[in-house]
């Protein structure tokens, strides 16, 4: 061993871990993702369940699991398809796993993906479960439009006519104004604010520069790309698309130039915002999949685990004003309850919605005021050093298939703490509705 | 303090500047110059000058002499800075860019002449403003109200926040004035003819994005939420980035101030050109006015009068017009009277009684009737957790419905969304029992006016809530201390009477008994205020302050209706006066079971002096069903979906029944509005005599806010100072002569009469 390179030496050996006594330790064992690419690409005729298929089988495939060793799957989405809406369970049938293996679906917008792992993290410690298949999938290429809802009615109203007047009395009562259809849009129901607008209006708050944004989006992009072309975003499964070519890389990574991005026009908030679409993450195809098991079981099953999965925080507040705060929130949180600080965490993955909310959000953290005017704390964590944060890109360059992300999230951590050679790392991410979640994660000793 | 600011200001400047302009150099010296200024300041931001507006005595920014002063040098010194190529126009306060002139610049005045002297200081300084080589933005956050609307509207550009606080306005008409400085000439060009007809004629307030399509911004901007500074503090300093953008686009070309026409504008501004569209529209609104207001109110025909000349005789004549017709409004009785309501309101706003020791965080409502659930729907939505209790399901969700209408009608006028609603029904209770009374801070009764039932209550309320809890009543009529003799706890009892429609009726009248402690009135006036009420608080007695002044006025009325007065005439003949509500609608309105009650007790209670119109004409009216509005039937016959009503055709057989002959000597249109208005003024003064009230100036806000007293008059109060007590006495005695005691002036009023010193207001 090189003095060049102290640092595995010790890390090799921790000399204190979260592991506490009479908690099950649990651990990811593996986490597989398909390509994300761009909504209205290469997926663009496929469903969602189609998505989750390969991202299950891909983990199948990478981890050699026999089909039936899993007691549980749960997944991830945001905007459901209405005709498989528990999608988990058609995603596993199809993929090929025991019809005996019970599935189900979970919701919270953009940590939809950690929500399906935190679930299976509690069926393990209640001693329901040892082996856990979590995920997420998301699928934008094509979403639920509906009927107006007077011409819902109408037509709900025709199924129970009983004779042809009535049939035709409701055909008649069709008018254009019914004919309007109802799109889904990324909005929140209570604010009726769309998430671009409220991102822009947060940027403000925080004092966030165009400048700024568009540099760290500029970082994203260029980080992603390094990852992609050294082969670091090992996660990525290659899936050939029926009817298309077999997909194997992300499609979203643009590195460009500060110029270019300064040409572009706000995209919300007009003509003073400074949310574009370049400094926003774009709708994106995508699912993901992990699998999690006790301790005991992986081992006993022969897997070399990549990490153990820690404490994690579930948080939330004013959805209007305070829409994408969720890390500032949630990262003094999980490192209270972990009983670490900033400075013990190795590496920051950061779900990047937008570079204004990343920024606001690091702001955040930064600054003493808002600790103790909005968190009743005293002092601040601090913000990650940015040597430590997202350094394979992030959302606004990989992508961002809302109920996938959360796994991508927590599958980086474990291959950059493998890959740098670090202890701990700290998942952290916003969600619609005000929420947030952030996670820590521990190195399992090679 | 601004003083030191305004240094710094100055010291942010680069010694490259200094040399470029040695002016501002000079002026840096002259420290007096500067300390002295301590409502307008500026910063110069590379090449821009943000002015800062913080009047450091008040709430609000006012366009005060000082602020005018301030604002004219502050103005010179950016013409001068060479350096500076633009301006941004601030307001430093949170909720406020300026609300408007100072009133009482105008009332120390003694002339019109003066006053039209104001006028044109005012029109010259915006004409300067309008006229700036320089561009001024307005950066608009929080009220931006008459003289402060015509300032920004003098400006070149404007850029307004979104916040529900930004409101834009020319409320001048409501204090029978009119916009005094530029405001007349400026609107119309601005937002089209019927647009600033509509603005400036009805004074209504509008919201940022109704300004922005209109024309009256030119862009908005979004409040922000939490960041590194109060949400507030950051709005503003991120209006002025965004102004200062503006400012610098407007300066190099990239925002143009011409803007494009679109096809309706060219066709609208078309129309607008010929002539004989104008006079139309001249016409048309005049007739609107006229039929408004009955000609009692000279402000609107004063401000169409001068739009009109601006229009059709050029900008020299509208000027002019519009400063002498200012002077001469100011003067007008109409405008004194409208002002004194408007501090009266002011005043009314106030708790005179402290901060209560608890607030009330649970509030519990008895009876979900028409009274009840109104006082809920205006409790729901301010923070407070409200029980609505009644006897019945059916009275229950007749009530929860009201609530749910009600705040479902401020979706559709955009003032809430739907997810508030819902949020705000969720503070909503509906019950039939006590369950969760142990909780209450206030119980308000609203159950049928009757004693026996107010007394069964207030013994099972007494029974299930805490000691500290308040129990109000709202009755009418009903003596407060009569109802208290059930309590064990009379200290907290107290009455709050409200009026129908709760949401609408500004007014809420508490009533405290010698024994009702000062806490609790605090309490009550407290929740009275959240709920957005204007309060007086009165003595006890039969029908309080209120209900006294009305039953004399409605006797008077039911006699005149039986000397063969039709109830059209009787309308005609009182809102003729001013009344917004002739007196045979509003008996309609109160409920004829209602009136007739109260005439009853109130004549029990006070003797033949209530007397007038026989009360069994309302009885039998009841015994035949006409209990009004809500019956369908009273004075009127009421057709559901239709807002015009004719004579109840039954109502003339039975007055013919109690027919009186009229004396012509008392019976002309004005003697019987004189009958009608001076036993109604008789009984407030007597009101003010017995300590009933506290001042005339409850008297009149109460007078006019709960009963409709001709606001162009002011109150009783008001009008006897402007009418002359001696006229008032002289007229009365004449009607005494014929109709007796009823119309014998007290000796509050005689004390008046015989000493035209003494007022009511100073």
């Amino acid at each position: 061993m090189k003095w060049g390179q102290p640092l595995s030496l010790t890390l090799l050996v921790f000399s204190t871990t979260l592991a506490k006594p009479g908690v099950k330790n649990i651990v990811l064992v593996e986490g597989v993702r398909t390509p994300f690419l761009l909504s209205g690409t290469t997926y663009a005729d496929l469903m969602p369940h189609d998505l989750a298929r390969a991202a299950l089988q891909g983990l199948l495939h990478k981890t050699s699991l026999p089909k039936d060793a899993v007691d549980y799957i749960i997944y991830g989405t945001v905007i459901q398809e209405v005709k498989t809406s528990n999608v988990a369970r058609e995603a596993s049938l199809g993929a090929g796993f025991s019809d005996k293996i019970p599935s189900h679906t979970v919701t919270m917008a953009c940590i939809s993906s950690n929500v399906a792992m935190t679930t299976g993290v509690g069926l393990i410690t209640a001693g329901q479960c040892d082996t856990i298949v979590a995920g997420g999938v998301e699928f934008m290429s094509d979403v639920p439009i509906r009927h107006s809802r007077k011409m819902r009615k109408t037509m709900l109203a025709l199924n129970r006519a009983k004779t042809l007047g009535q049939r035709l009395s409701l055909i008649g009562s069709i008018r254009m104004a019914h004919l309007t259809p109802e799109l889904p849009a990324v909005a929140e129901f209570s604010t009726a604010e769309t998430m671009g607008h409220s991102a822009d209006r947060l940027a403000a708050a925080f004092g966030v520069t165009r400048l700024e944004q568009d540099e760290f989006a500029l970082r994203s992009h260029t980080l992603a790309k390094q990852a992609q072309d050294a082969g670091l975003l090992s996660d990525v499964i290659s899936f050939k698309v029926p009817g298309r070519d077999t997909v194997a890389k992300d499609n979203g990574i643009r590195p460009s130039s500060m110029e270019q991005l300064a040409k572009l026009k706000p995209a919300f908030i007009k003509p003073h915002g400074t949310v574009t679409a370049a400094n926003s993450s774009f709708l994106t195809d995508g699912a993901s999949a992990v699998l999690i098991m006790s301790e005991e079981k992986a081992l006993a099953m022969g897997y070399k685990p990549k990490a153990y999965l820690r404490d994690f925080v579930f948080v939330s507040q004013d959805p209007k004003d305070q829409l994408l705060l969720g890390p500032a929130y949630g990262t003094p949180k999980v490192l209270a309850r972990a009983g670490l600080t900033m400075d013990d965490i190795d590496v920051f993955e950061f779900h990047e919605a937008f570079a204004g909310q990343i920024m606001a959000n690091l702001k955040a953290l930064d600054s003493d005021w808002f600790a103790q005017t909005y968190m009743g704390r005293k002092v601040k964590v601090g913000a990650p050093a940015m040597e430590k944060f997202n350094l394979w890109g992030g959302s606004l360059s990989l992508g961002h298939p809302f109920g996938a992300t959360g796994c991508r999230l927590v599958t980086t951590v474990a291959h950059r703490l493998l890959k740098e050679g670090g202890q701990y790392g700290l998942v952290a991410a916003c969600a619609a509705g005000g929420q947030g979640h952030a996670m820590v994660i521990e190195a399992y000793p090679q | 303090m601004a003083g030191v600011r305004a240094l710094g200001a100055l010291s942010r400047i680069t010694a490259r500047r200094y040399v470029l302009s040695g002016k501002i150099v000079l002026n840096s010296f002259d420290l007096s110059f500067f300390l002295a200024r301590t409502h307008v300041n500026y910063e110069v931001k590379e090449d821009v000058a943000v002015i800062r507006m913080n009047d450091p005595n008040s709430k609000v920014n006012t366009l005060s002499v000082r602020m005018q002063n301030e604002m004219i040098e502050v103005f010179n010194e950016v013409l001068a800075n060479d350096a500076v190529h633009s301006a941004v126009l601030i307001s430093s306060k949170p909720g406020c860019f300026i609300a408007g002139a100072d009133i009482n610049m105008i009332q120390a005045c003694n002339t019109s002449e003066e006053v039209t002297k104001l006028s044109q200081e005012g029109q010259k300084m915006f004409e300067r403003i309008e006229k700036s080589p320089k561009p001024i933005v307005a950066a608009i956050n929080g009220s931006c109200l008459g003289g402060g609307l015509e300032f920004a509207i003098a400006c070149q550009y404007r850029v307004a926040t979104k916040s529900k606080k930004t409101v834009l306005g020319t409320p001048e008409v409501m204090l029978g004035l009119l916009p005094g400085a530029g405001g007349t000439q400026r609107l119309p060009k601005m937002v089209g003819i019927p647009g600033a007809f509509d603005m400036m004629l009805t004074g209504r307030n509008i919201k940022a994005d109704k300004a922005k399509k209109m024309g009256l911004v030119h862009q908005l901007v979004d409040p922000l939420g939490p960041g590194l500074k109060s949400p507030e503090e950051r709005t503003i300093e991120y209006l002025e980035e965004v102004a200062i953008q503006c400012a610098r686009g407007i300066v190099h070309k990239k925002i143009l101030l011409t803007k494009k026409k679109g096809m309706m504008q060219k066709v609208q501004d078309y129309v607008m050109g010929i002539a004989f569209v104008r006079q139309q529209i001249y016409k048309n609104v005049n007739g609107k006015v006229m039929k408004m207001s009955k000609g009692l109110y000279p402000a609107p025909l004063k401000i169409i009068e001068s739009v009109k000349a601006g229009l059709e005789q050029g900008p020299d004549s509208g000027y002019l017009a519009e400063a002498q017709n200012f002077g001469k409004l100011a003067m007008t009785s109409e405008s004194n009277a409208l002002i004194g309501l408007y501090h009266g309101q002011v005043a009314c706003k106030k708790n005179r009684f402290g901060v209560p020791e608890r607030p009330v965080k649970n509030l519990a409502i008895l009876g979900a009737g028409l009274m009840g659930a109104g006082i809920a729907q205006v409790t729901v939505d301010k923070g407070i957790h409200t029980v609505l209790k009644d006897t019945t399901v059916e009275g229950l969700s007749r009530g929860q419905q009201q609530v749910y209408k009600g705040l479902n009608d401020k979706i559709k006028k955009k003032a809430i969304t739907s997810f508030e609603r819902d949020s705000t029904l969720s503070s909503l209770t509906g019950q039939l029992d006590y369950s969760g009374f142990e909780k209450a801070d206030m119980v308000i009764e609203a159950v049928f006016e009757d004693i026996n039932i107010k007394h069964r209550v207030i013994k099972e309320v007494e029974a299930v809530i805490p000691p500290h809890c308040i129990f109000a009543t709202n009755t009418s009529a009903l003596p407060i201390k009569d109802i208290a003799a059930a309590s064990m706890r009379p200290e907290k009892v107290i009455g709050m009477h409200y009026f129908s429609p709760v949401d609408k009726m500004q007014l809420l009248e508490i009533i405290t008994t010698d024994k009702t402690s000062k806490d609790t009135t605090a309490s009550a006036v407290a929740v009275g205020l959240k709920q957005g009420k204007v309060i007086i608080v009165v003595g006890d007695g039969p029908g309080f302050y209120t209900t006294r002044c009305l039953a004399p006025m409605l006797a008077e009325a039911v006699r005149v209706l039986q000397e063969g007065v039709n109830p059209k005439k009787l309308d005609a003949l009182t809102t003729g006066f001013g009344f917004p509500v002739g007196a045979a609608t509003l008996a309609d309105e109160v409920g004829i079971d209602v009136a007739a009650h109260v005439a009853e007790d109130l004549g029990k209670a006070f003797g033949s002096r209530f007397g007038g119109g026989n009360v069994d004409v309302l009885k039998t009216m009841v015994e035949r069903g006409f209990k009004g509005r809500k019956s369908g039937k009273g004075c009127y016959v009421y057709t559901p979906g239709l807002k015009s009503k004719d004579v109840n055709p039954d109502i003339d057989d039975l007055l013919e029944k109690f027919k009186l002959t009229p004396n012509p000597s008392v019976s002309s249109d004005s003697d019987v509005q004189y009958r009608l208005v001076s036993r109604f003024v008789n009984e407030a003064v007597m009101c003010l005599q017995e300590g009933i009230l506290n001042g005339p100036v409850e008297g009149d806000i109460g007078a006019v806010f709960g009963l409709g007293f001709p606001p162009c008059l002011g109150g009783p109060f008001r009008f006897v100072d402007t009418f002359g007590a001696d006229k008032l006495v002289e007229k009365m005695r004449r009607y005494e002569e014929v109709y007796g005691n009823h119309f014998t002036p007290c000796q509050l009023l005689l004390d008046h009469a015989k000493d035209s010193n003494k007022r009511f207001h100073k």
